[in-house]
């Protein structure tokens, strides 16, 4: 039968400890904003200004529209221009340029028969530089562009074949994606990390072999160590939203109420995660570890980074695992799409499941004795 | 009063390969202050933390307070105030805090605590330091702050492993004190020393090495059924003597003490005084009365003689 008296006994024990530790009060606030600014900044990956190269071998009007079409997209930038298809690409095995441009000499007339719908091949070609997928991908998109070249046929607009209508995020910012599913990177750093040293920190002072002398049981530790926690993580999200909503107009969430409870779900799931690593763990060091080996998967499979959809299977079975993906889930879905979060069930019974197991393989595995 | 309240038997725990507390038999009495002495590494600590059941023994009984170990552990962790070697209060906590927190653990009622820790801080005399954080208390300070908060809940059994062993001689001899006034209310001490004033000052001793209890008795009776004997040499030369003296079988140690020599001869010489003079003619020498140190020495030395020759 847990203590109420001994749980609160380590929880304002905890409190006041934590607010007397700068360094690790300065990081609560510190790590979500520093991450926040080089995340939301940095990670963009919406693709702009591809270094390209032109090889114009028509040299007519009609190819230097095309070239002026393609530089109004803003996705390349023709900053060098060659002769010869063998230059340019000599220019981009060396990295100057990403992409090159061929008209070939014959452009007019590929470009007319093709207006007349004699010729199906196509007047021009995009050599694209394929190692890094994110840019190829981008530039291979504008060989898809209709040759609805001003000047040449204006009155026949063809209309786009299809109509794309973007709900959520209609400027496509990368932003909008990145803060919410930051909160999930932010909380499993800091709510793993803090947890796990803050038992191991007890034990590497010796501040453990008193305390193990004491009528004081595990599930009291566990739980007075768990609650200050729960207060951090929040402010953090706070700082989060709050910023992101300030630098990045990422939107608020509508649902304040789904928002604490998903939040508070994920809280809980990353604390338990923090005991068990702690019972395991013998120094600090180690603890920290342990924690970057949840912590890249974390970043890597939940989905913050790279869609979810789009891994293979095993990968996603090891997603399913974390709780970071789940929240990552939850999160932008009560964030960007207004969501209720008795919607998200799955994600919600797993994470509450997650925290339950957790907590009591953790009180299992914390022995009040030394060998 | 002789009510037995610590009894183990053949009580022995191994890390690995390597046997920290060997087959070890211990009866100790309510109310008494027992030490145990011995070198670093020779069991003390690991012998209070089975008895404290921190430890599981690998073989032999343990009963302490009337409670069976490892089984009966829980019940038993009421009952007992543990001071551990290293201060393991909470160096950024004050001294009020610590107490508070530790009143809390233990389950005392606000009254109850708030009368508790008052009567603590005026015995300790750290009234003054109430608001200073543990960490910046002397070693002394500390030490008695991590003595109130082992005795806070009033335990019939108080277990010490090196107590003093950041403490100044005057705060020393306080603590001692202190020590005594619990024994006298009726609390049964436990503490681990390599000091040997300290040692003296217990009702029984036991010395242990390398696991084993090499000696078992009141510091009086180990120094007066000690049979080595012990002289006292006086002259110039002393360095040169005790090289020359150490090498001899008969010779269980010596040490220069100021200016003289305290030689230590194995019991086995007959007439100790001839043979010693024979061997130095010229020097002027004395047999005095064995004090615990030679205890020490001639109990363990054998020890460290025999596992030198394995």
């Amino acid at each position: 039968m847990p203590s109420l008296r001994r749980i609160n006994a380590i929880m304002f024990k905890e409190l006041r400890q934590l607010a007397r530790d700068r360094i690790t009060f300065a990081m609560i606030v510190m790590i979500p904003l520093i991450q926040l600014v080089l995340f939301g900044y940095a990670i963009n990956t919406d693709v702009r200004q591809v270094p390209s190269a032109v090889v114009d071998l028509a040299g007519t009007a009609q190819s230097r529209q095309l070239i002026y079409d393609l530089e109004a997209s803003q996705v390349v930038q023709f900053s060098h221009r060659f002769d010869s298809v063998v230059q340019a690409e000599q220019a981009m095995t060396s990295g100057v340029v990403a992409a090159v441009l061929v008209l070939p000499a014959d452009f007019q007339r590929r470009l007319a028969l093709r207006q007349q719908g004699v010729l199906l091949q196509p007047v021009a070609q995009w050599i694209t530089d394929g190692s890094d997928p994110l840019l190829s991908g981008a530039v291979s998109a504008l060989g898809q562009l209709p040759l609805t070249l001003q000047g040449i046929d204006s009155s026949n607009n063809p209309a786009a074949v299809m109509q794309v209508v973007r709900y959520f995020n209609p400027e496509q910012r990368t932003a909008v994606n990145i803060v919410p599913g930051l909160i999930a990177v932010i909380l499993t750093m800091t709510m793993v990390l803090f947890t796990s040293a803050a038992v191991v920190r007890e034990r590497e002072q010796g501040n453990m072999e008193f305390l193990i002398t004491t009528p004081m049981q595990p599930l009291e530790l566990m739980l007075g160590k768990i609650v200050p926690y729960i207060a951090v993580g929040c402010i953090q999200t706070g700082i989060i939203l709050g910023l992101g909503h300030l630098l990045f107009a990422v939107p608020l969430p509508l649902h304040w109420l789904s928002l604490l409870v998903v939040t508070l779900l994920f809280i809980l799931a990353s604390l338990t995660l923090g005991l068990i690593i702690s019972t395991r763990a013998t120094t600090q060091l180690q603890a920290m570890q342990m924690t970057v080996f949840i912590l890249l998967p974390s970043i890597l499979l939940s989905g913050f980074m790279f869609p979810y959809a789009a891994m293979p299977l095993a990968a996603q079975w090891l997603a399913e695992v974390l709780p970071a993906t789940h929240f990552v889930r939850m999160i932008r879905a009560v964030v960007l799409r207004d969501a209720q979060w008795w919607t998200l069930s799955y994600d919600v019974v797993y994470l509450a499941g997650f925290t339950l197991v957790g907590l009591v393989i953790a009180t299992l595995r914390f022995k009040k004795r030394l060998d | 009063m002789t009510e037995i309240v610590i009894e183990t038997r053949g009580l022995t725990k191994y890390f690995g390969d390597y046997c920290a507390v060997n087959n070890l038999d211990l009866s100790i009495r309510r109310g008494a202050i027992y030490g145990f002495l011995g070198p670093n590494g020779c069991g003390k600590s690991t012998t209070m933390r089975l008895l404290t059941g921190l430890l599981t023994p690998c073989a032999g009984e343990v009963r302490v307070l009337g409670n069976e170990l490892p089984q009966q552990a829980e019940a038993l962790r009421r009952k007992i105030g543990y001071m551990t070697q290293k201060f393991s209060l909470y160096d950024n906590l004050s001294v009020m805090e610590n107490l508070q927190f530790v009143a809390q653990i233990y389950g005392l009622t606000k009254r109850q605590s708030q009368q508790r820790i008052a009567q603590l801080l005026a015995l300790y005399h750290l009234e003054d330091k109430q608001k200073v954080r543990a960490g910046a208390l002397s070693g002394g300070q500390k030490q008695r702050l991590a003595l109130a908060a082992a005795t806070l809940h009033e335990p019939p059994l108080l277990l010490l492993d090196e107590p003093t062993s950041a403490v100044d001689p005057e705060n020393r001899r306080e603590f001692w004190e202190r020590l005594f006034d619990l024994s006298d209310a009726g609390t049964t001490i436990l503490v681990s020393t390599h000091y040997m004033d300290e040692a003296e000052r217990c009702h029984g001793l036991a010395i242990l090495e390398l696991g084993q209890k090499r000696a078992d008795a009141s510091p009086q009776q180990l120094m007066r059924q000690l049979k080595a004997s012990v002289f006292l040499l006086q002259g110039d030369n002393l360095r040169q003597l005790g090289k020359q003296l150490a090498p001899m079988s008969e010779v269980i140690s010596t040490a220069q003490i100021g200016n003289t020599l305290r030689v230590l001869l194995a019991p086995a010489l007959a007439e100790p005084q001839q043979w010693l003079q024979w061997q130095l003619p010229g020097t002027s020498l004395q047999r005095v009365e064995p004090n615990l140190e030679d205890v020490f020495v001639a109990t363990t030395g054998v020890g460290y003689a025999k596992s030198a020759q394995n």
